[in-house]
């Protein structure tokens, strides 16, 4: 599946140009983190490495089928989509439409639901949960199918420190697993604690991928240094 | 003033004793209207579905004249069915003028319409709420059908129960189609046109009371139908 190979990447929406062109290489294995300002395009990126943006040009190219790769990789919202459903049949959903036996997908759903602390409230309608809650459900459901690649678009914003530290050590779960993360945040804390590498994202353009060490001591972008110390980028 | 009162106690000791004749006009009334109610809604709710979910040509015009048949004359639609089903129509070697199987299609032409256009209202909702999460998902067309149909079955169900309310108060298509013949086409809203005709206000009274019995149950039933969808029951 990997490397994923973007190039010369270029989003537009409604004629207003939203991302690019820039140039992308992600190896297995990568916890990669996205910082920028508001509006920088780092959704667009996301959703265009996932495939479900349409590019106005260039190309992304994963080393197997298009239809393969999609089969391998989820995608966690930056508000988390509740099937309206119970808890457990949120887990069961991405089992049961990769054909995944019942009894399986029942002892998956069993084992994760525990994980995220939900089995007290796993027959009650997922809607119904806490922001935090729902959140921690999303991103186990897009574990639950063992990805090799996970999206996710701000997974831990506007939740507290508890459920962020939940979240986060869940991902960390995973990425032993050998599963490939890119994320976008706006917690340059959660950057330094999960990242291997980041890209900084400024008005559509990539103007740094640089490791998390090097990124925080010697940033090469003018903007990543005003964003790392808290001033206002423009 | 007096002919009422004493039709309205001649209707309670017909409902009282369960008058033969009521009962076979209202069990007959209840098959025909439940028959085409669930013919109309294996039709209208799969089509609502790929409307809701499928971009396709034509697709604004079927939602535009799905609406507009919603107000479709009575009348018209048993003049037309008559036309087709007589001996010299297209269908008349069916023979199925003045059946109860002729009330039926002339009900599914009224009430198709009606089921589509409401079950189209929450289930574009619905995708619009479900979009992003499902095409992440990879899921074929089938799948998002099913999963739409399957998580909006409360709203589906109040919809199918409008179509219900519509087909059991009709008078005038099945009127031409059955031709109110006793002991075979005769259902409750055509046996009380006919009574209050003859002058027989008992029975036509007592018609209605069931009637309208019907009818409170069933906005009772969609009243609860919509808290439990209020309240995220599921």
């Amino acid at each position: 599946m990997f490397p994923l190979i973007a190039e010369n990447l270029v989003v537009e929406f409604n004629g207003k140009h939203i991302l690019g062109p820039l140039d992308l290489t992600v190896n297995k294995g990568d916890i990669s983190l996205i910082l920028g300002p508001n509006g920088s395009g780092k959704t667009t990126l996301l959703k265009s490495l996932h495939g479900i943006m349409k590019l106005k040009r260039g190309s992304i190219k994963w080393s197997c089928s298009d239809n393969s790769s999609m089969k391998k990789q989820m995608f966690v919202f930056q508000t988390p989509i509740m099937l309206r459903r119970s808890v457990f049949e949120n887990l069961t959903y991405p089992l049961l439409l990769r054909k995944v036996s019942n009894s399986k997908a029942h002892r998956l759903a069993t084992e994760w639901v525990e994980k995220i602390g939900l089995k007290e409230i796993m027959h009650i309608s997922a809607t119904r949960l806490s922001g935090g809650e729902k959140q921690k459900l999303a991103l186990a459901r897009a574990l639950i199918t063992e990805p090799e690649m996970l999206f996710l678009d701000e997974p831990s914003a506007s939740l507290d420190g508890k459920t962020t530290v939940e979240i986060e050590n869940l991902l960390k779960s995973c990425t032993k697993n050998g599963t490939t993360i890119m994320m976008s945040t706006h917690d340059i804390g959660q950057a330094k604690r999960l990242a291997k590498n980041i890209l900084f994202l400024n008005k559509g353009i990539l103007e740094s991928n640089q490791l998390t060490e090097t990124f925080f001591l010697e940033p090469t972008s003018p903007n990543a240094q005003k964003f790392i110390t808290g001033e206002i980028v423009e | 003033m007096n002919d009422i009162w004493y039709g309205i106690l001649q209707a309670f000791q017909l409902i009282y004793t369960l008058d033969q004749d009521l009962i076979d006009i209202s069990v007959r009334s209840l098959q025909v209207t439940l028959s085409a109610l669930v013919i109309s809604s294996l039709f209208a709710l799969p089509l609502a579905a790929v409307l809701a979910v499928k971009r396709f040509k034509f697709r604004r015009f079927i939602i535009a004249l799905l609406n507009a048949l919603m107000g479709l004359p009575p009348v018209v639609v048993g003049l037309i069915v008559y036309i087709l089903l007589s001996r010299s129509g297209p269908f008349g070697v069916l023979d199925l003028l003045y059946t109860t199987a002729a009330m039926v299609i002339a009900q599914i032409v009224i009430i198709t319409p009606l089921i589509t256009s409401i079950a189209h209202q929450s289930l574009r909702e619905l995708w619009s709420e479900y979009h992003d999460l499902l095409i992440s998902m990879n899921t074929s067309h089938i799948q998002r059908i099913k999963t739409l149909l399957w998580d909006a079955r409360r709203a589906l169900l109040t919809a199918s129960l409008a179509g219900f309310g519509r087909a059991i108060g009709e008078v005038g298509a099945i009127m031409i189609v059955g031709g109110n013949i006793d002991n075979a086409t005769r259902v409750l809203t055509t046996a009380i046109a006919l009574e209050t005709s003859k002058g027989d206000f008992a029975l036509a009274l007592a018609l209605g009371f069931v009637l309208i019995l019907i009818a409170i149950a069933l906005n009772l039933a969609t009243h609860w139908l919509s808290k439990t969808e209020r309240e995220g029951r599921w």
